[in-house]
């Protein structure tokens, strides 16, 4: 898997492409998350328009950022679900956990 | 030319993650020697990733030493994959549903369910030579069924 952090005034938008399945990538996405928070973000948006694959562990990853930055008083949103992704959410009944953006203008525009 | 007979493979790995992507393209192959297309593949590995990934961490609990031993027949009509780890067995009635709202915030335990969604039949049972055996079928053809992100 790969990342790229761009900071938005107060949001980070942590991009990721590839695969968020056991062993490749997960760890990756639970170390950015810390980052962030290590770094004071409040406010973080996870896009995931490039990633191809995620599994069961991949999904995991994606809960636990979700509750590590809430319980740091935070906000994590996705960004850009590609419908494979979008339907695992929907089966999983994880819709209703997340805030999920179509575009990046609207997240930003949802964390301001 | 696509085979219209079953084909079969059968693997041995370690209990490495990584070896699931070697898994991956034998199935995969396999599938494609039988003629099935891409929309038939995705769910098939999809849940053969799930059940390898439990088998590993679940099953042998990461130990390198233990084995996971995986069959595949594919047919144009039917994929059937048996997945056997060494490991000690566990009661599946005893997994609890991730979906209820007790357990959606929790980081683990959504393998099962993801691929009971997937394939048509989810079978677990004690190994011979112990272990657990799990057989994952998926019918093909079918048009009308649910299908997560295939």
């Amino acid at each position: 898997m790969k990342s790229e952090v761009i900071d938005h005034e107060d949001v980070r938008t942590i991009k990721l492409s590839g695969k968020i399945t056991i062993g490749a990538g997960d760890v990756t996405m639970r170390d950015l998350i810390h980052a962030a928070i290590d770094d004071g973000k409040k406010k973080i948006l996870v896009d995931l328009g490039d990633v191809k694959a995620v599994d069961s562990s991949g999904i995991g990853e994606l809960v636990a950022a979700y509750t590590t930055v809430a319980k740091n008083g935070g906000r994590l949103a996705l960004l850009h679900l590609s419908p494979k992704i979008n339907d695992i959410l929907q089966v999983t009944q994880l819709v209703t956990v997340f805030d999920v953006f179509d575009d990046e203008e609207s997240a930003l525009a949802a964390f301001s | 030319m696509p085979h219209s007979k079953p084909v079969n493979a059968a693997i041995s790995i370690t209990s490495r993650f990584e070896n699931i992507e070697l898994v991956e393209r034998v199935v995969r192959d396999l599938m494609i020697n039988a003629g099935l297309g891409e929309e038939a593949i995705q769910p098939v590995i999809r849940a053969l990733w799930e059940g390898v990934a439990n088998a590993i961490r679940h099953g042998n609990r990461g130990e390198l030493d233990r084995r996971v031993e995986i069959e595949a027949t594919v047919s144009p009509v039917l994929v059937r994959i048996l997945i056997t780890d060494q490991g000690n067995g566990f009661d599946v009635a005893s997994v609890p549903d991730p979906t209820s709202a007790e357990n959606l915030l929790k980081p683990s335990g959504r393998g099962i369910f993801i691929m009971r969604q997937l394939m048509d039949r989810v079978e677990f049972s004690r190994a011979s030579g112990g272990g657990t055996t799990v057989v994952l079928e998926r019918h093909l053809g079918t048009t009308e069924r649910r299908e997560v992100g295939s």
